[in-house]
């Protein structure tokens, strides 16, 4: 689950990591107030999980209360679009802080080094870009430091670090502190990754995180209640919002051909044949292991809410989830929706000839391999 | 022959008297795999489906001289167990819970690694199985038919798909191992082979990867030196970066974890890349043939 900016920069704060005052509010007067108690000269971002939002006029920078009031009335409930996200995200909450003067910019990261099997911190002086441009361009700038998971950091370790990164002398200490508070953050709070991109070092020479990007661990927010309720809100599509509501694992990837399939490599897979017949997939379905007829009905449905849907692929092989469950749930879902669009399905493995039985006579084209079921919904899906 | 597991494998079950290890439990008991306990805290000295329950790990090992275990427990109890297991002495435990907290797992993994007494396989796995002799899983144990090929895969349903295939191709399997989904699993692709590199019966490996991380590639680095042919399949060659494609670990960050990075490893290690799972029988046929030949 990816945190809003405001959120990070709460969860940060809490830590003891520096971060520009402010407020967030959906409150155009209230926005007024947080601007004039900062001293009118604020930056106003709109809280929106998208790429782009700066070149989208999502954020800007401000002189006095009056004017970034205006801006945030404005920004509040219009949709904003950019060339990562073209169908766009309307805006709910502002984030009203004091700009930062930045005489320098740095990089620092926590996140899960799975080759190591560890956490790791990333810190670099080559702040302000994509890590993954300074990875290419000179990945000497980027110092790694993998966590001990029973030991932690060790205060030398960071000293070193500071210094191999080539950090200026005044920042030493402020960043040895930070990154032990941005791993302290990351493992209580279950993140998956901690990015401060760029950390600030003040003309006064004081170090801050002027931007943060925190994403929580969705297999850990039983643990944290207090992003109960959110969750739907950071995900980036409207029916990727209703599958979190609904426990159901969907992507949406904007193609043609609707994919409902039970394992998570069964459904990629299914992408991958989709795609080599020459169709586009319109979205990543999992229903799941051992689902019931109610959940394959609810699943059916999520695939039928986007418009560009032209045929749905069912692609199943029963382990512990039943084809004749499957089956029912299927033309449940076909008889309340009024489904017009093609539908093939593949279905093998436990309880598949009671699966097909079910089936037979209803809208749904069988097939008898994946890659012949693939070729028949590109065929019909795209007439 | 086989790995990890076999006819003499003495397995106990937590979890065993819920509703999914229940279901499993049977259906493992059914197969023949040799169930001699299972585990669920404050049920010890009761029965179920034949099989007695202890408190605790320690007791059924104690009692059952247990050398296996597989785990049922939900996602916030999974870690606990794990460590429940390996005080106990147990040498090898399947994971098959979904959600674990990655946290979690950082800790498990690497006090395992530490200590190593205990081998970790999953979580988030579909757990293993040697054909004929022992499934300790939640796979549909009728596909499989015991043979030469040794297969070891990050998903649970291709497994099935591709075994399927197999079968059918008269191509019997030695053991299958299910690695699991996660990010952190606590046995990697390259264990794996090396444990079918060292098999006698095991005559040509089938790895089955998938977006994400980079344990394929560390695998190849291996598979270079195997003398036994292997055949790969990667999944979500078309799946976007940036977006999880439900399997916790399926992820491709920045330029990390790309299928073509995995596929272009393969074949610089020399394995057969199969393009669609259709294709893994025949061209594991071909390989077999080759070494026939060739030996």
């Amino acid at each position: 689950m990816k945190l809003h900016e405001y959120q990070s920069k709460e969860l940060l704060s809490k830590y003891g990591v520096p971060v520009p005052q402010g407020d967030v509010t959906s409150d155009p007067a209230e926005a007024r107030a947080i601007a004039e108690k900062l001293g009118g000269k604020v930056v106003v971002k709109a809280q929106v999980l998208m790429g782009g939002r700066g070149k989208a006029g999502g954020v800007k920078l401000f002189e006095t209360a009056a004017d970034a009031a205006n801006f945030a009335k404005d920004l509040i409930g219009k949709r904003l679009v950019s060339n990562q996200n073209p169908q766009g995200m309307i805006v709910d909450k502002v984030l009203i802080a004091e700009t930062v003067d930045i005489a320098k910019e740095f990089y620092v990261a926590v996140l899960l080094d799975r080759a190591t099997q560890k956490l790791l911190v990333m810190l670099s002086v080559e702040g302000g870009m994509e890590i993954e441009e300074v990875a290419e361009k000179n990945p000497d700038a980027i110092v790694k430091l993998n966590v001990d998971p029973a030991w932690g950091l060790c205060d030398f370790e960071l000293r070193k670090a500071v210094k191999d990164a080539n950090l200026p002398k005044e920042a030493h200490s402020q960043m040895v502190s930070m990154i032990k508070q941005l791993v302290k953050a990351y493992i209580e709070s279950d993140a998956d990754m901690i990015e401060i991109n760029p950390c600030a070092l003040t003309p006064e020479g004081r170090l801050i995180a002027a931007d943060a990007k925190v994403s929580i661990d969705d297999n850990a927010l039983f643990r944290h209640k207090e992003y109960a309720g959110t969750t739907s809100d950071s995900a980036e599509h409207p029916i990727e919002a209703e599958a979190v509501k609904r426990g159901i694992a969907y992507v949406n990837l904007g193609g043609e051909v609707g994919i409902m399939g039970n394992g998570a490599g069964l459904v990629m897979q299914s992408l991958d044949e989709i795609n080599a017949a020459g169709g586009k997939p319109a979205n990543f379905l999992d229903v799941g292991g051992g689902a019931q007829a109610e959940r394959v009905k609810a699943c059916v449905e999520l695939v039928m809410m986007d418009q560009n849907v032209k045929g749905l692929f069912i692609n199943i092989f029963g382990g512990i989830t039943r084809c004749d469950e499957v089956a029912k749930g299927v033309l449940q879902a076909f008889d309340e929706l009024d489904v017009k669009i093609p539908v093939v399905a593949r279905i093998e493995g436990t309880a598949a000839e009671e699966g097909r039985k079910i089936l037979e006579g209803s809208r749904v084209i069988p097939a008898a391999t994946v890659q012949a079921a693939a070729a028949k919904i590109v065929e019909l899906a795209y007439a | 022959m086989a790995i990890l597991v076999d006819k003499n494998s003495r397995v106990v079950i937590s979890g065993m008297t819920g509703r999914e290890g229940g279901f499993h439990a049977k259906q493992m008991i059914e197969y023949g795999t040799n169930v001699v306990a299972g585990v669920t805290p404050g049920k010890g000295g009761t029965e179920h489906l034949g099989v007695p329950i202890f408190d605790s790990v320690a007791e059924a090992v104690a009692a059952t001289q247990a050398d296996a275990g597989l785990i049922f427990v939900p996602a916030p109890f999974a870690a606990d167990s794990v460590l429940e297991y390996e005080d106990a002495g147990v040498p090898f435990v399947s994971l098959i819970t979904e959600g674990i907290p990655v946290q979690d797992m950082v800790r498990v993994v690497n006090r395992l690694k530490t200590n190593g007494t205990t081998r970790l396989l999953g979580g988030n796995c579909a757990g293993i199985i040697t054909p004929g002799e022992c499934k300790m899983g939640i796979m549909p144990g009728h596909i499989f038919t015991p043979g030469p090929i040794g297969l070891v895969s990050r998903s649970g349903t291709l497994t099935y798909e591709i075994v399927w295939e197999l079968t059918r191709a008269n191509l019997g399997q030695t053991t299958c191992v299910g690695i699991g989904g996660d990010p952190l699993p606590g046995t990697r692709f390259i264990e794996v082979m090396q444990m079918f590199e060292a098999d006698p019966a095991t005559k040509a490996v089938v790895m089955v990867g998938e977006i994400g991380g980079s344990d394929e590639e560390d695998a190849c680095e291996f598979v270079k030196t195997m003398s036994k042919p292997v055949v790969g399949f990667i999944s979500g060659r078309t799946a976007p970066p940036g977006k999880r494609m439900g399997h916790a670990g399926a992820i491709i960050s920045g330029n990390s974890g790309t299928p073509q990075s995995k596929v272009d490893a393969l074949l610089a290690a020399g394995a057969a890349v199969a393009d669609k799972t259709s294709d893994v029988a025949e061209l594991v046929k071909a390989a077999l043939a080759k070494v026939s030949v060739t030996s």
